[in-house]
């Protein structure tokens, strides 16, 4: 990934891992209670930090072609244009559009929430478990 | 987390004691702090009143924009437990005292609320076998209520006021788009008003070994079409993981049929699942007013934070449902 930059490595992703690595080992080893809980959360935070900055850029081109597939720019075109009504001899269309960028997110916020929803995934970097920040608002 | 009544706790407890009339307040414990509120339970002695475990809810002024406000919370926990519906004894509240916030004092129930341990462990097997039909019959209680003496919010237009909270935040979602045309389209015919508990799911309910013990935090009730909460208890986040719709436990046909007999009223599956589909799409929108609690600096929190990213597991969750 540090290819046309000018960082030495460990590159940003190989960073946020190894910052994970630390939270997730040493400290949640040394910590219980709400810590511990807190602990879970941050390295689930920084496994999808470290996703996002693999697969964002390959991601971001899939986006950019399926939503100029429809006409649009951006999603702030496309929503606007769901909401006039403008799509909804589209719906198909356009439905497979967002599933497919819904996905790509899910790929790096939570890929194990694509398993469960019977989504196929193949395996990526880090690991996606059981997102503990599924507490209550 | 808990403390105890260390001195880190002795100003509350003192404020406590003073607000509560009581001889002493003891082993103040924290059980969970969030940006809008908190939650303690402590050992109550009065004069002549054996010592007691009771629970403090502070709120924190301003905390959440939707809540209502302690004293509507008191009077729907006195006019439920009237009802027949499984709450807390409202013990009193007020808006300050020294307490350091709104705050509400009720008797502490024995329980779980921990979804995972309520679906996974085998101390609640029984419980689990039972708890769709007990939340029929707890739900058909709260919407037998007549709530016309409290003040409680309700909406003229449901999907124009989350649609105007979702553009209040600038970010462009088209499969919550998809959701809202959707919704619109199929609004069910709003027939019967009432009293609408609107956050009845696992986390919320203090579940015993032999099933639902209590309903707790009514700081989301509102006037509106009752079948929102039947519908809230099926989304999917709501499920933690359980097999079947009704919170992770119960088929749609056993939630039906039990609210059917103890309320009288038969709801037709359609309108059970707009209503999830409503939940669905309200649940994503919440997860973005958290995040956004921790991007605008009002309560700057990881937990939060993480959050935002969950929105994308409701917008599959809804596309399934819409599509």
């Amino acid at each position: 990934m540090t290819h046309g930059q000018p960082h030495d490595t460990p590159t940003a992703a190989e960073l946020v891992e190894a910052a994970r690595e630390f939270i997730e080992g040493e400290l949640a080893a040394s910590v219980d209670g709400r810590l511990a809980f807190l602990c879970r959360v941050t390295a689930n935070v920084l496994a999808t930090a470290q996703r996002e900055l693999v697969l964002g850029p390959a991601q971001a081109i899939a986006h950019a072609e399926r939503l100029g597939s429809l006409g649009f720019g951006d999603d702030v075109e496309l929503a606007a244009a769901i909401r006039s009504g403008e799509l909804d001899d589209r719906l198909v269309d356009v439905t497979a559009v967002v599933r497919a960028a819904v996905i790509d997110k899910l790929r790096v916020a939570n890929p194990a929430y694509l398993e469960r929803s019977g989504v196929g995934v193949e395996p990526e970097v880090g690991h996606g478990d059981d997102n503990p920040a599924g507490a209550a608002p | 987390m808990a403390h105890d009544s260390s001195d880190d706790t002795r100003p509350l407890a003192d404020a406590l004691c003073r607000a509560l009339d009581l001889a002493e307040v003891a082993d103040v414990r924290q059980l969970s702090g969030g940006a809008s509120r908190q939650t303690f339970t402590f050992t109550a002695t009065g004069d002549d009143l054996p010592a007691r475990r009771l629970v403090l809810q502070r709120e924190r002024p301003g905390g959440t924009e939707r809540a209502v406000g302690v004293a509507a919370q008191a009077a729907i926990l006195r006019v439920a437990a009237r009802a027949g519906a499984p709450v807390p004894a409202l013990v009193d509240h007020g808006d300050d005292d020294g307490i350091g916030g709104p705050w509400l004092v009720t008797e502490h129930v024995e329980g779980e609320t921990i979804a995972r341990r309520i679906l996974r462990d085998e101390e609640y097997r029984d419980a689990r076998s039972v708890l769709t039909v007990q939340c029929a019959a707890a739900l058909a209680a709260i919407h037998r209520i007549d709530c016309t003496s409290i003040e409680l919010p309700e909406s003229d237009d449901i999907l124009l006021d989350w649609r105007d909270l979702m553009d209040g935040y600038g970010h462009p979602h088209p499969a919550f788009e998809l959701a809202f045309r959707w919704l619109a389209d199929r609004r069910p015919p709003s027939v019967r008003r009432g009293l609408v508990h609107g956050d009845f799911r696992l986390g919320n309910l203090i579940v015993d070994g032999s099933g639902l013990a209590a309903v707790l935090d009514w700081e989301l009730a509102h006037v509106g079409d009752p079948i929102e909460d039947l519908g809230w208890l099926c989304v999917n986040a709501w499920r933690f993981g359980g097999s079947e719709p009704v919170a992770g436990v119960g088929r749609y046909d056993e939630l039906l049929d039990a609210y059917e007999t103890a309320s009288g009223v038969a709801v037709d599956p359609a309108h059970l699942r707009w209503w999830e589909t409503f939940g669905t799409l309200r649940w994503g929108l919440i997860c973005i007013t958290q995040s956004e609690a921790h991007r605008q600096g009002r309560h700057r929190s990881v937990e939060l934070a993480a959050i935002g990213r969950r929105v994308c597991e409701n917008e599959l969750d809804l596309l399934e449902l819409v599509t």
